[in-house]
């Protein structure tokens, strides 16, 4: 038996082709996600103001960040409307998606309709609902010509409601996602489920509420991730509906980063209050990681 | 629940022993409590979904005084097309009165590169790592989708470091490598779960066949894929159309993508608010995404479905 | 002359050992079946010839040359896939020449070859069609046939009737088995359907874990199993197995368990010959005669427990040492459920294994 072989080629250059055509991917993860957000974390340390410098000042940035009441009404208002949005997009969309799956006629209509807001931008979103809530001629104005002289409803324009306004939009837009993915969930439910309860005798909502949530726990916590991580990022929806404000009533992280970074020119600012976004959006999204891919890496 | 079962068995006697006659299909009313309850439920709810739509339609197509008079869910009493045209052709954003049109065509002109070069590089991308396997390629691949829930607002700055090294900062170019950027991590992992899905014996068949890396691609896989090619298109449409946050950040006012231009018309400060003109605006920004979601229908929720719930 | 040649060949996925140090050599022409259970790595060994896994560890010789480092194509291998793989977007036609037109073969070349394939497969009027259009056994024809244009040597067929139903799946191994003796193509088939792999090959590696377990013809496989893993897996109804103890009773050596016992003085033992200790005794259900009357070296009378018709055959089930027991008759001659009779069979048919080690004594 002879034993040359062919040359056995440089590791490097195995499957050459597949790695050029990777290299967008390799470029974006090394240089933009984690080349980025280390250079950004860096700078934050920095007393950067119109143009980067590494002049570090400790965590001087970070002191001030805390100390300025417009950061603290942004942080507190995506509190507000994060868990609120959270608890009431999980549970409207699901209570729509249990309709939908009720085998009823004109389901595709139905969903169409719920699903189509989130086609629009948020800009879109912003600017409609800024015209419906406006007090002169929207929904205020309506409810008075229509007798109740006394009925006030002005979210806009009033600093302590002004982020439920926000939250009404928020949740037009974003119900529909939310509640193609419980229907997904709900349709990835082995039907002998229900022929069983059935046949038990179980009532529905108890089947619900007992066997089909429970087993829909990965849905649930996917769109959990999914619904945080945007709500995290929320912007364009703020600046289209309210500009922040009335004052500083309806700021947000986001745009406290932009206007730091863009508009007041102190770079270090707004590097150091978007670590903060990115340290929001790790606690979250850092443990479902862990159990989501770190479980399937083991029989992947 | 072992005693729900008992209660239940125990009630089933009776009904059969009433039921001596009951013979053929089982009597279904369509006005039942339950389809009452539900229908209506779902009319009402779907009555709010559409109730935005309607506000901005009939707005548009008002008079401002009759705007200032009547309420904002009456039909128009005069259907005017002005502020359509005026909306389109002549609204002001700081010194510029030439309309939304202009952003329209820089929309045009950034969506369409952006989504062909973003889904050409995905697309490729999902192929090699689904089919071609190589060192390091899951690691990356993890950073990318990991990277996809960084906020955008971590990486905006470096990105304009890198845009203005490479001399594109402020340019359509400089926008479309930015959305080729961030459109990567949710269509690489839509194009690699795809061919992934596809069977791996056709990948070994060309192999035996000597077909190479650019010619499983384009003879065996693309003419399999067109299905998830429409979804990822859907996909970056209309999120590169909606975009906002890049659209104000790497472009100048001259090349403003149409919802940039849509905000600054609306939230500008200066003159009279005219509503009508507004809400025309408003809606022209959103024809697109929205007719877009109206013509492809479930390929839309197929498109948000893979992308999200799939790991 | 040696058409495929492996030689300590592993595989490893991370940390998981898929291939432990195998060898195998196929003769030029020789018909080979891989044959064990799912996960065995049978289907592992055929896409590391084929080229389609690279090894972590040995060689592999294809005609002389060795191709451990060759791609797919640079083998001088056809392959036929369990799903087909028929490329869905081209025609019959298509699918059988694109590996040709890969390789730039000149067009009435490949003309004359799909030509030949197509004659001896029977596929002449599909070319034109596309493989949604097929059947599942016109589609494994075509799957055939990409591999038969190649002009290749070593055929090599991953589990390619496991689609299809019963009665085609029989027709196709005819037919696969005609195909062999008119080429005279070196064939590799993997499998785990044991009838598949003793109606057609020319030599069996039974495989588990990873290792060859047995590597010999069928005959040999299936009335001499190495170890009492080939013994269970091969034969249907499999081989019944009662553990007792190996004695010395009166100067003659004897399997005991309980109140079963066998003489075992003409069993064939191995090298080592007879020794004392605990045993399993196999024989197959169709080596034990069922009211055949007398001249059995063993003999006992035992009821029928349960009766089990099978169309030509009947399993009869009962108990022998304790132990659940089955044989199988022809239908006519087949006792009824309750009824008392006399077993007998020859030890010279039985296998013997050793309990601890599972290897044949």
């Amino acid at each position: 038996m002879p034993t040359e072989a062919t040359r056995r080629p440089n590791t490097l250059f195995r499957n050459l082709n597949a790695k050029i055509a990777s290299l967008p991917m390799i470029l974006t993860a090394l240089v933009v996600f984690v080349g980025g957000t280390i250079w950004t974390i860096t700078y934050s340390f920095t007393n950067s103001r119109l143009l980067p410098r590494l002049n570090f000042i400790g965590l001087d940035q970070y002191e001030r960040l805390w100390s300025t009441p417009r950061w603290i009404a942004s942080i507190q208002n995506l509190v507000i409307y994060g868990s609120l949005s959270l608890i009431f997009s999980l549970l409207i969309g699901f209570v729509l998606a249990a309709l939908l799956d009720q085998k009823i006629r004109f389901e595709n209509t139905f969903r169409s309709i719920i699903l189509y807001p989130f086609a629009l931008s948020f800009i879109v979103t912003g600017l409609v609902w800024q015209w419906l809530l406006n007090p002169d001629f929207g929904v205020q104005h309506l409810v008075r010509t229509l007798g109740w002289e006394s009925f006030t409803f002005n979210p806009l324009y009033d600093q302590s409601i002004v982020i439920y306004g926000i939250l009404i939009a928020g949740l037009w837009q974003g119900t529909g996602l939310v509640m193609c993915l419980m229907l997904a969930g709900l349709r990835g439910i082995d039907e002998d489920i229900w022929k069983a309860a059935r046949v038990d005798g179980i009532p529905m909502w108890k089947t619900y509420i007992f066997i089909v949530i429970p087993m829909m726990r990965p849905v649930f916590v996917t769109t959990l991730v999914i619904i945080a991580s945007g709500i995290v990022r929320i912007y364009d929806l703020v600046v289209a509906q309210t500009s922040g404000g009335p004052g500083h009533a309806s700021e947000v992280p986001a745009k406290y980063v932009y206007d730091y970074m863009f508009a007041a020119q102190n770079l270090g600012q707004g590097f150091a209050a978007s670590t903060m976004m990115l340290l929001t959006v790790a606690i979250v999204v850092v443990p479902w990681a862990y159990l989501e891919f770190g479980g399937r890496r083991r029989h992947g | 629940m072992a005693d729900v079962r008992t209660a239940s068995v125990g009630q089933v006697e009776p009904r059969i022993a009433g039921h001596d006659e009951a013979w053929g299909p089982r009597p279904r009313r369509i006005f039942s409590r339950r389809n009452i309850v539900l229908y209506g439920a779902l009319v009402i709810v779907s009555l709010y979904y559409l109730m935005p739509l309607y506000v901005m339609i009939v707005t548009s197509l008002k008079t401002m005084p009759e705007i200032r008079l009547g309420n904002v869910f009456a039909p128009p009493v005069e259907i005017t097309f002005e502020p359509w045209v005026k909306a389109w052709s002549t609204a002001c954003t700081g010194l510029n009165c030439d309309g939304l049109s202009r952003g329209f065509w820089n929309s045009v002109r950034i969506t369409i590169p952006s989504v062909i070069i973003s889904i050409a590089i995905a697309s490729v991308n999902g192929y090699a790592l689904a089919n071609w396997r190589f060192k390091g390629g899951n690691t990356f691949f993890t950073i990318l989708i990991v990277g996809a829930f960084i906020p955008y607002q971590v990486m905006i700055y470096p990105i304009v470091i890198i845009l203005r090294e490479m001399g594109v900062y402020g340019t359509l170019t400089g926008l479309i490598i930015v959305h080729t950027i961030f459109g990567m991590p949710i269509n690489t992992l839509l194009f690699r779960n795809y061919f992934s899905s596809l069977p791996e014996e056709l990948f070994k068949a060309a192999r035996v066949d000597g077909a190479g890396f650019w010619g499983i691609y384009f003879r065996i896989m693309l003419p399999m894929s067109l299905p998830i090619f429409v979804v990822s298109m859907i996909i970056q449409v209309t999120g590169i159309w909606n975009d906002f946050l890049f659209g104000v950040v790497y472009t100048k006012p001259d090349t403003y993508p149409m919802t940039v231009q849509l905000n600054n018309i609306v939230n500008s400060v200066q003159g009279v608010k005219e509503y009508n003109v507004n809400m025309a605006a408003t809606i022209l920004t959103g024809l697109v995404p929205l007719v877009i979601y109206f013509i492809s229908g479930k390929l839309f929720v197929r498109g948000i479905a893979a992308g999200a719930v799939k790991g | 002359m040696t058409s495929v040649l492996v030689r300590d060949l592993s595989l490893n996925f991370g940390a998981v050992e898929v291939l432990k140090s195998l060898n195998l050599e196929v003769a030029e022409g020789e018909f080979l079946v891989l044959l064990g259970p799912s996960g065995c790595g049978k289907s592992t060994l055929l896409n590391c010839i084929a080229g389609l896994l690279d090894v972590s560890a040995g060689q592999i010789f294809i005609n002389g040359k060795n191709v451990t480092w060759n791609e797919p194509k640079d083998r001088g291998i056809g392959m036929v896939f369990q799903s087909y793989a028929l490329y869905p977007q081209m025609t019959v036609e298509g699918n059988l020449s694109f590996g040709l037109k890969n390789a730039r073969l000149p067009r009435d070349e490949i003309a004359r070859r799909i030509a030949r394939a197509a004659e001896i497969l029977q596929i002449e009027p599909l070319l034109q069609r596309k493989p949604a259009a097929l059947s599942g056994g016109q589609r494994q024809r075509v799957a055939i046939g990409r591999a038969l244009v190649r002009d290749v040597d070593v055929f090599l067929f991953d589990e390619p009737l496991s689609n299809l139903d019963a009665k085609l799946r029989s027709e196709l191994r005819i037919e696969i088995k005609r195909l062999h003796q008119k080429l005279a193509n070196t064939m590799i088939y993997v499998t785990h359907d044991q009838i598949e792999a003793l109606t057609l090959a020319d030599r069996i590696a039974v495989m588990k874990g990873g290792i060859i377990q047995q590597f010999d013809s069928p005959k040999t496989i299936y009335n001499r199993p190495v170890n009492r893993f080939v013994a269970d897996f091969i034969g249907s109804p499999g081989m019944n197995f009662i553990e007792g103890e190996l004695e010395t009773r009166d100067g003659a050596p004897w399997f005991v368990a309980g109140d079963f016992r066998a003489p075992v003085s003409n069993y064939p033992f191995d090298g080592k010959g007879f020794r004392q200790g605990p045993a399993s005794f196999g024989i197959r259900p169709e080596h034990v005669g069922v009211n055949t009357g007398d001249g059995w070296p063993f003999s006992a009378r035992v009821p029928v427990e349960v009766v089990e018709p099978m169309g030509s055959d009947t399993l009869v089930w009962t108990r022998l040492g304790g132990q659940s027991f089955t044989m199988r008759v022809t239908s006519e001659r087949s006792p009824r459920t309750g009824e008392t009779v006399t077993i007998g069979f020859d030890p010279l048919n039985a296998s013997l294994f050793d309990t601890e080690t599972g290897e044949r004594l």
